[in-house]
């Protein structure tokens, strides 16, 4: 069922160009064919809205996600990665699974078997629903213009192919197109069609329209492949008819002024070991100052809960950066201590402002899970905290979104990148003022390359010494320092990433990663009690708190419990793997540029 | 998959423009239609302007050298398919015989013996692809028609309002008695109706009446009938606001309900 389409592109610079270009086209096939306008000619009229979430997950995992709007209803077309063919023939739209049925289709002798055109009156589309490549899920009600978390997303094909993606992000529309296609038949000797020529016209909707070249595709007919091969080649071989090499989605990105992946909560910097220290700190700072801007409209509008999250990192990364290098902001045209001090108060403002509501995202986001793992209590026992939860959050976050759109927190912002950008692009000092710490190093006059190999080498000498003072007898604080050490040690790798090695710095990594898992479950599970317990007194108090809940709330905690004395107990062999002989070398051989066990 | 077949064992009597035009109002309908013109007359493959002509031939198709999904060829219609006539269809008894030798059970002399059921078994792989199946098949009694008979859900039995054609009807019902198993419903409706001649009259309104198998819905004996096969296309296509039209939308509609009726009951 499946049409398979030759794809072509009006060349041309305007409007009037790309006219000249199909009347040319048309032309070409007339030689061969009877061309007739189908429905007098009136073109059929769409809207293509392609989705992902904002930190482009489908994109990452070369996908496409698109919802084509219907007079009634839609549908959402998942499609395979976005690549160019390599016979300059794709889809109308152009994305891969389709360039892949077009070639076959338009160059061997033996065109898909299953190939008829089903629904010539429809706009064609890059993600065919009949291309078994693409998957398609028809939606009714479903607003393209608005954010949807995947729980909105009725249950589908689509859905249970992407669900364990995207989650918890929310699916956002990345740029829509209105277009208006045209077919016209192309006719043998018989006056039967044999082939189909679809122009799609397509543009960017707003007050000022943004048209992209029109898109010119032959769509086969079940059973005539060898017109429709002619056909592509006579449409192939007019004048300013170019192969489609990219597809809509691409142009229309373009056209929008995006770029795919345009944001990730990477600390990815351009900074390079012989640039001064004092350079480099301020573009780390700034990248990160970059996500924590970049997420504040997502947080503020609770489009999911990994705006928030990103945000965290990124203020958390801040303070990190200031406490392992802060001392090289300082110096001629750098930070005062007393401004150092205020941003690093602020900072910390910001992340205690935000903690409350993501403990709360996370005791949401893993509610289903948690009620699932119960075996005494019915997960149905658990509802009135979920209830409880919710709106705790609701309260919690209008505390938070005040406080991101209070004076304090724009202030901050607006003086944070001022004093950064002026470090960043000022000359870099000679002569350092005492940092807050108290350090009088020179570290504003040091290169990034001595700055990174310094600081790196003291978060993991710190974290060893720390990690080796632990015994089993050791309180829970201790490691959850130890935790903080591992972080720091953690953020100081990925700011200096450019300058490593990329295989010995993911040698570190992975061991340290593993080590900040087994701590990580460890003090989460302990702080999960530790709130649980305070919930449900709370809760008591509110007199919303069945017996069933608590029973079922303390069954939680158990099995919390039961995890962290899991992770306590994995610890001497994290943290042994992590800071033995073998740990040394890796790290000594990444600083010294060379690739370490 | 529902397989509907036009049969009667005269010819002339409406079979190929009745499979024409309900499969085209089948695939409008929205559902996903194949049309097989098992005719080497070819003038189900003549009126959707494709060419009478498999590769092969119907001893390829028979055989299951080439697959019958080989074969198929896009209308100009959405949901619309084709499976053409071939003139060595005419050959399609001794094909479907020769088929089916050379072992099992089941002879050809038993009313629904292996070689009548060829054709199903040749369709069945069609079941996941289309949701309607048409068969034109050329007027005979034949193992060609008894394979049909054979596929078949509903056979829509095309009846000129004479006084033999209820023998016809009840000598097809007979037959179709007599099948071990698979046994289609059958659903007769008269065609070529001229409602000027008393005979027409009585007879359409006293079977319509007293026999459960025979459809309300009456087709007129129209020109606009007789003009598809110069049109090239179904009636509903270039004359749509015509009583032909509607009686042929009354068929199909009577057609609908009465599949799910005895598919319910």
């Amino acid at each position: 069922m499946t049409p398979a389409q030759a794809g072509f592109i009006a060349g041309g610079h305007d409007e009037r160009g790309w006219d000249e270009t199909v009347a040319g086209a048309l032309e070409a096939l007339g030689t061969a064919f009877d061309v007739v306008p189908d429905r007098g000619g009136r073109p059929a009229a769409g809207r293509r809205t392609w989705l992902d979430t904002f930190d482009w997950r489908l994109h990452r995992a070369g996908l496409t996600l698109e919802y084509a709007g219907r007079p009634r209803g839609g549908e959402l077309l998942l499609s395979g990665s976005v690549a160019q063919s390599a016979s300059g023939i794709a889809g109308v739209g152009g994305n891969a699974a389709n360039a892949a049925n077009a070639a076959n289709a338009a160059n061997s002798a033996s065109a898909p078997s299953a190939a008829s055109v089903r629904n010539p009156a429809n706009p064609p589309t890059p993600a065919n629903p009949a291309d078994p490549a693409v998957i398609s899920q028809p939606l009714i009600g479903w607003q393209a213009a608005r954010p949807h978390l995947m729980c909105e997303l009725p249950d589908g094909p689509v859905a249970s192919r992407i669900g364990d993606l995207v989650a918890p992000r929310a699916l956002l529309p990345v740029v829509t197109v209105s277009n208006a296609t045209t077919t016209h038949r192309l006719l043998n000797e018989d006056g039967k069609t044999v082939a189909r020529l679809l122009i799609d016209r397509a543009s960017i909707p707003g007050p000022h329209p943004a048209p992209l070249a029109p898109r010119l595709a032959i769509t086969e007919v079940r059973g005539y492949a060898g017109d429709a091969r002619a056909a592509a080649r006579l449409l192939g071989a007019a004048p300013g008819v170019e192969p489609a090499a990219t597809s809509t989605y691409t142009e229309a990105l373009r056209a929008a002024g995006r770029r795919p992946g345009d944001y990730s909560n990477k600390v990815d910097t351009d900074i390079s070991a012989g640039r001064p220290a004092s350079q480099a700190a301020a573009t780390i700072l700034l990248r990160l100052l970059d996500t924590i801007e970049a997420n504040i409209p997502g947080v503020l509008a609770d489009t999911d809960t990994e705006f928030l999250h990103d945000l965290r990192v990124s203020v958390r990364r801040s303070r990190s950066a200031l406490k392992l290098f802060g001392d090289a902001l300082t110096g001629r045209d750098g930070l005062t201590e007393d401004e150092a001090g205020r941003f690093a108060a602020d900072l910390k403002w910001v992340g205690d402002l935000t903690t409350p509501t993501r403990d709360l995202d996370v005791h949401l986001l893993d509610f289903d899970d948690t009620a699932r793992s119960l075996s005494a209590a019915k997960p149905d026992d658990l509802e009135p905290f979920r209830v409880y939860l919710e709106q705790r959050r609701r309260r919690e976050f209008r505390t938070l979104t005040r406080g991101l759109k209070s004076a304090r927190f724009t202030g901050l912002t607006r003086d944070w990148r001022d004093r950064l950008t002026t470090i960043r692009d000022g000359n870099p000092g000679t002569r350092a003022a005492p940092a807050r710490s108290g350090r009088t190093q020179q570290a504003a006059g040091e290169t990034t390359g001595t700055l990174a190999m310094e600081r790196t080498h003291g978060a993991f000498a710190k974290t060893v010494r720390r990690g080796a003072a632990i015994t089993p007898e050791s309180p829970a604080e201790t490691l959850h320092d130890l935790r903080k050490r591992a972080k720091e040690l953690r953020y100081a790798l990925e700011f200096f990433a450019p300058l490593h090695d990329r295989a010995a710095q993911a040698k570190v990594v992975g061991e340290l990663k593993r080590l900040q898992d087994c701590l990580g479950e460890f003090q989460d599970t302990e702080v999960q009690v530790g709130e649980i317990r305070a919930l449900a007194t709370a809760m008591l108090a509110a007199g919303e708190a069945p017996a069933v809940t608590l029973l079922a709330m303390g069954e939680v905690t158990a099995g919390l419990a039961l995890r962290q004395r899991a992770a306590r107990e994995d610890f001497g062999r994290r943290f042994a793997a992590f800071a033995g002989i073998d740990g040394q070398r890796r790290i000594s051989a990444l600083l010294r540029g060379k690739p370490g066990r | 998959m529902r397989i509907y077949a036009t049969y009667n064992i005269k010819g002339g009597v409406g079979k190929t423009t009745t499979a024409v035009n309900l499969a085209f109002l089948a695939a409008e309908s929205g559902l996903r239609t194949v049309l097989w013109d098992l005719d080497p007359q070819g003038a189900a493959s003549f009126m959707f302007r494709v060419k009478p002509k498999v590769k092969g031939g119907g001893k390829a198709l028979i055989r299951g050298k080439r697959p019958l999904d080989d074969a198929i060829k896009g209308t100009d219609f959405d949901n619309l398919d084709l499976i053409p006539a071939d003139f060595t269809y005419r050959n399609m008894d001794l094909l479907l015989e020769a088929a089916s030798s050379g072992g099992g059970s089941g002879g050809g002399d038993v009313p629904g013996g292996k070689p009548a059921r060829k054709l199903a078994k040749l369709l069945a792989p069609l079941a996941d692809e289309y949701d309607a199946v048409f068969l034109d098949c050329p007027p005979s009694v034949s193992l060609v028609s008894e394979n049909v008979l054979q596929a078949a859900d509903v056979i829509l039995v095309p009846l000129i309002p004479t006084t033999l054609s209820v023998r016809t009807l009840e000598q097809l019902a007979a037959f179709v008695g007599e099948f071990n198993g698979h046994r289609p419903e059958l659903l007769a409706f008269f065609s070529m109706v001229d409602r000027r001649k008393k005979l027409h009259r009585e007879i359409t309104e006293k079977l319509s009446v007293e026999r459960t198998e025979v459809a309300r819905t009456v087709i007129p004996a129209l020109s606009v009938i007789e003009t598809m096969s110069v049109e090239r296309a179904p009636v509903a296509v270039f004359a749509p606001n015509t009583a032909a039209t509607r009686a042929y939308r009354g068929l199909w509609t009577e057609l609908r309900a009465f599949g799910e009726e005895r598919s319910t009951s």
